[in-house]
């Protein structure tokens, strides 16, 4: 019988949720004080040597562990079924000290490697890892409880009929997903790269077309209860302004392939996932949505779309809450304009899907909830970071 | 009084007796019922989508029923004139105010199956219908001329579209077989298995699409996507196709089916 | 800062209570609270009118505070406080109704600590225990204060080379010691060996180096010499106390309790030193905790604990009688009167009125406390000598 899908406990401060953000991009913070400079941990609302305001700031990486313990025993049903379980204190190199999940490979007097996770309630987690890579360091049993590594897992790649969705399959199946199920919306038109996915071994062709109901209920009452990541490769784009250039038909189809589709894959998924996010080794545990960064801001040339990037991204967000409380992490990575025909008249830098297909990859066996991928997408990201208005603005004219 | 001698109750007692026989035309509406492929810049044909909005359940707990959204030209479906340029200007040219006496109407089946099998790109030419009519007799007016091509077998197979890497392959008429039949023979409209009037190959035809062109240019209909046309006689069937009256409609989906003599 | 602290002239404490603990209490806090004012007025005499001050603390009243505890007792006090320190609550209600005595903003003020506790009471307890446990202790494996004592202990034991043998020696000595105490949780006497082959929770802490929680109340009375004379009540006197929170933050794992900044004062205050006391009545939640307390008190130097423990006997009749009721390593720990507890032994055995073993001639008692792990590390500390009458 699998096991119920409990996760770690999950009352926090708003001060560590904000610090739970910050994880999800893959960083490693902690709050430094405006006025002393002074880092702090764990999470507070102001600095306890000078009163001063928090921020939140990158940080080295480096800590010793100072002490460990293994547990035995708890009263959290979550953890009970993860004994026993090994934590430690470190002193940071950054200054505080922190208890922290241990990974296996590192004892108590060793320089260890922190990293900021999430656990699979979302909720920021201070892990030490091996200053320097292990054999099969990624295969922890402790530290896969807070990644979503493809490494024996099976992987839902909603569209495979782009070169984005078959250069995700590939990666996936480099970095050791033991299937891929590859969406084909059309199963009676032919596709580039067709020839090449027929004769890879581990590809498991199904019919899924995210505009289409049916479709998509059959195939989640087929592989509902098998899948353990979804990566969702579909997307409409197609360029044109808000008052010209533009056609509302398209907006509408980019509306429900991008926005509706997403919710249709939910709801035909996701809650068989969240009943397995516990379940051993092979536990379902990634939803992964590739989609635009102009979903933040809109775009000039790109409106319509722009818009079902942002109701996509909004939907995300919605499913991060719900999944949160089952425990299967909710990634949005985001991309600048990619290097295919819809985007022949926009300017390079164009981010190609391989390059997608590898920050997917990375973004699951990190844990992350946010990647930015490509030049402008990075570039983006850190405007917005600054000035979100003001990156709306630019971006629009 | 009885009136059991009237023309309608006299076709409904054939009916009841099985004299009259009727066959279904149409097919399915289901959401994997493939739709027109235009190249990719052109707004694209919207195919069948389903959302339930309640089955007994929480949002309907006695009641069933679908929200349902489409092209005008999916499916089984009606060609008003006015959904080509050839036909904008015509009066009634749309499916709302096209008379309603042109939704019955007899049809001939003009069978090229055995053509179509053997060359997906046949086309049918004047040349052609004058030969089918020294050996059928001729084709008579304000008739439907109903296309025989058994493409309808290939239905939820590839091959129905039938698209290569030079864009779909399927049989259809000339411009010379168009001008023919609408000018000299009168016809309703081009009644067909494939997903349009015409063939597959017909934006290369010159004039590019002629069966659209020229059937909607003279206010004249089409029906795409018939089944079961092989089910009916060459002479004698009578077709009633009656699309929905959407405002100022291009056209629409519809049931279309025909009634024939038993014997 | 080094001001000697005014002595506690005229201040008489009084009137140990314990209400008997049971390891499952379907009742609540206010219930158990209620009982061991109903005990103090068998002893006393005393009723609800004639109380004006009130000193209390618990973990499972909520949502009530002492506000809504005085209302639900019927009580009306000129004086009250809260205490939510837990382990350290009983030497700082004491440390505090002495002071309101003194200065007259109350005559007979009642110092109690009521905890229940139901099937479910420690998870829920612990999961609502502190917003830096929430975010980040408790999210690492979820093991309790097991799991904080056992990283403490495991450093404690690197740092100073102490073995497990000597904290043996003090929870077999404490079970000794809780076998002629009838209210105590634990009845059978325990082996070196049984210790030291319990299991294992969170390495190095073991079964047999943690508390049982229970349910149960504590209480004693702080009032004037007159007052403690007339109403017939042998009383103790406070020779010193003291107080210290969140003291030396700078440690990376606690190696030392606040105790150690202020020990000093204590002695002082006091006029007399370790080698006077006739028995003592440290916190012991852990036996780490008791042997830092032995350190950071003044017994010993910090890293010798292991020699000084092994010099000792820590039973009733030894050299050294160590929490001699069995502490809560024995007894049972009743959430908050966990923290009063020791407060009540120490004053039955200098009162020579004790529940199980008198320590003969019982007359100089030093008491303390220790509570709240907010995070990773006892916050509160707390320390007191007592003196009998005789």
């Amino acid at each position: 019988m699998s096991r119920l899908g409990h996760v770690s406990p999950g009352l926090r401060s708003r001060a560590a949720r904000a610090m739970a953000v910050r994880a999800g991009q893959g960083r490693f913070v902690l709050q430094v004080c405006a006025g002393c400079s002074v880092a702090t941990y764990p999470p507070r609302d102001r600095c306890p040597q000078c009163w001063g305001e928090l921020r939140w700031a990158d940080q080295p990486h480096t800590a010793v562990l100072l002490a460990e313990t293994t547990v035995r025993a708890t009263t959290d049903n979550f953890y009970r079924e993860h004994l026993p379980w090994r934590i430690g204190t470190v002193q940071l190199d950054a200054g505080p000290t922190a208890v922290a999940h241990l990974h296996s490979d590192v004892a108590v007097g060793d320089q260890v490697r922190m990293r900021l996770v999430l656990d699979r309630g979302g909720n920021p987690a201070m892990f030490a890892l091996p200053l320097k890579e292990t054999p099969h360091m990624q295969d922890d049993p402790q530290l896969r409880v807070f990644t979503s590594a493809p490494k024996h897992r099976r992987v839902l790649v909603t569209d495979g009929r782009t070169k984005l969705g078959q250069e995700v399959a590939y990666a996936l199946l480099e970095a050791g997903a033991s299937t891929v199920f590859l969406g084909n919306s059309d199963r009676l038109l032919r596709y580039d790269g067709e020839d090449q996915i027929a004769s890879t071994p581990h590809v498991d062709v199904v019919p899924l077309d995210l505009t289409d109901n049916r479709s998509v209920s059959e195939l989640g009452g087929l592989l509902g209860g098998r899948v353990d990541i979804i990566v969702n490769t579909a997307g409409y784009v197609r360029p044109g302004g808000v008052s010209v250039g533009s056609r509302l038909a398209t907006l509408q189809t980019a509306m429900d392939v991008n926005a509706s589709g997403l919710m249709r894959l939910a709801q035909a998924f996701c809650p068989a996932m969240g009943a397995r996010s516990d379940d051993g080794v092979n536990s379902a545990s990634a939803f992964v949505d590739i989609n635009f960064v102009y979903a933040m801001t809109g775009n000039a040339g790109f409106a319509g779309f722009s818009a079902s990037a942002a109701a996509r991204q909004s939907l995300i967000a919605g499913l991060r809450g719900e999944m949160t409380s089952v425990g299967i992490r909710v990634a949005s990575v985001l991309c600048g304009p990619i290097d295919d025909e819809w985007h022949q008249a926009v300017p390079l830098p164009k981010v190609a899907p391989s390059r997608i297909a590898k920050a997917v990859v990375q973004a699951l066996q990190d844990g992350l909830e946010e990647a930015y991928v490509g030049d402008i997408a990075e570039d983006l990201a850190k405007r917005w970071r600054q000035d979100p208005l003001l990156t709306m603005r630019e971006e629009n004219l | 009084m009885s009136n059991s001698g009237s023309l309608c109750m006299q076709m409904v007692a054939a009916l009841v007796s099985g004299k009259l026989k009727c066959v279904d035309l149409t097919n399915t509406l289901s959401p994997d019922f493939p739709v027109i492929v235009l190249p990719a810049e052109f707004g694209q044909c919207a195919p069948f989508r389903v959302e339930t909005l309640s089955r007994y359940d929480e949002n309907g707990p006695a009641w069933y029923w679908n929200n349902i959204t489409m092209n005008e030209h999916t499916g089984t479906h009606f060609d008003a004139p006015a959904h080509w340029v050839t036909g904008k200007d015509l009066p009634d040219n749309t499916v709302d105010a096209v008379p309603v006496s042109d939704f019955v109407a007899p049809a001939v089946v003009v069978d090229i199956s055995a053509e179509a099998g053997a060359d997906a790109d046949f086309v049918l030419t004047r040349a052609y219908l004058e030969d089918w009519e020294a050996r059928n007799g001729k084709i008579p007016t304000r008739h439907w001329v109903a296309l025989r091509t058994d493409w309808y077998k290939r239905v939820g197979t590839p091959d129905y579209l039938n698209f290569k890497k030079d864009g779909a392959h399927s049989p259809g008429p000339d411009a010379g077989a168009m001008e023919f039949l609408v000018h000299e023979r009168d016809c309703i409209g081009l009644a067909v298995e494939t997903v349009g009037t015409d063939a597959g190959q017909a934006s290369h035809f010159n004039p590019p699409l002629p069966a659209h062109s020229i059937l909607h240019g003279n206010g004249r209909y089409g029906l795409q996507c018939l089944t079961n046309l092989d089910k009916l006689p060459t002479f004698g069937a009578m077709i009633v196709a009656a699309p929905l009256k959407i405002e100022g409609g291009s056209g629409s989906p519809l049931r279309v089916f025909a009634l024939f003599d038993a014997e | 800062m080094n001001r000697r602290p005014v002595a506690y002239d005229g201040v008489a404490v009084c009137c140990p209570v314990t209400v008997p603990y049971v390891r499952y209490s379907p009742e609540t806090a206010h219930w158990w609270a209620g009982a061991a004012l109903s005990a103090l007025a068998g002893r006393t005499g005393l009723g609800p009118a004639d109380i004006d001050g009130f000193c209390f603390a618990s973990f499972s009243s909520g949502p009530d505070t002492v506000v809504g505890m005085i209302q639900h007792l019927g009580l009306s006090p000129s004086w009250m406080d809260h205490i939510p320190t837990g382990g350290a609550s009983g030497v700082m209600a004491m440390r505090r109704a002495a002071r309101a005595v003194q200065s007259r903003d109350a005559e007979i003020v009642v110092c109690l600590a009521a905890d229940t506790n139901h099937v479910d009471s420690f998870r829920q307890t612990l999961a609502g225990f502190s917003r830096f446990s929430q975010d980040a202790m408790y999210p690492y494996g979820f093991g309790g204060p097991n799991a904080t004592f056992a990283l403490i202990t495991d450093n404690y034991m690197r740092t100073y080379g102490i073995g497990r043998e000597s904290f043996a020696k003090l929870c077999v000595a404490q079970r000794a010691n809780a076998l002629s105490n009838p209210h105590a949780l634990m009845k059978h006497p325990l082996s070196f060996e049984q210790y030291m082959t319990s299991r294992v929770i969170s390495d190095p802490v073991h079964l047999l180096d943690c508390v049982m929680p229970c349910a149960g109340a504590e209480a004693f009375i702080v009032t004037t010499e007159e007052k403690a004379e007339s109403l017939g009540l042998p009383a103790a006197s406070i020779m010193a106390t003291i107080e210290r929170h969140n003291a030396f933050p700078e440690d990376p794992v606690q190696v030392r309790g606040g105790w150690a900044r202020d020990v000093d004062t204590l002695w002082n205050a006091a006029g007399c030193g370790p080698e006077d006391m006739d028995t003592i009545q440290f916190y012991d939640d852990y036996p780490v905790i008791v042997a830092m307390q032995m350190e950071d008190l003044g017994f010993c130097r910090k890293g010798e604990v292991a020699g000084f423990i092994d010099r000792h006997d820590f039973t009733v009749s030894g050299s050294m009688p160590l929490n001699t009721n069995g502490g809560q390593l024995s007894a049972g720990q009743a959430g908050a009167a966990g923290g009063f507890q020791n407060v009540t032994e120490a004053l039955r055995q200098v009162l020579h009125s004790p529940l199980g073993a008198q320590v003969p001639d019982a007359r100089r008692v030093l008491v303390s406390g220790f509570g709240l792990v907010n995070y990773d590390r006892g916050v509160c500390t707390g320390a007191a000598v007592l003196e009998g009458v005789n």
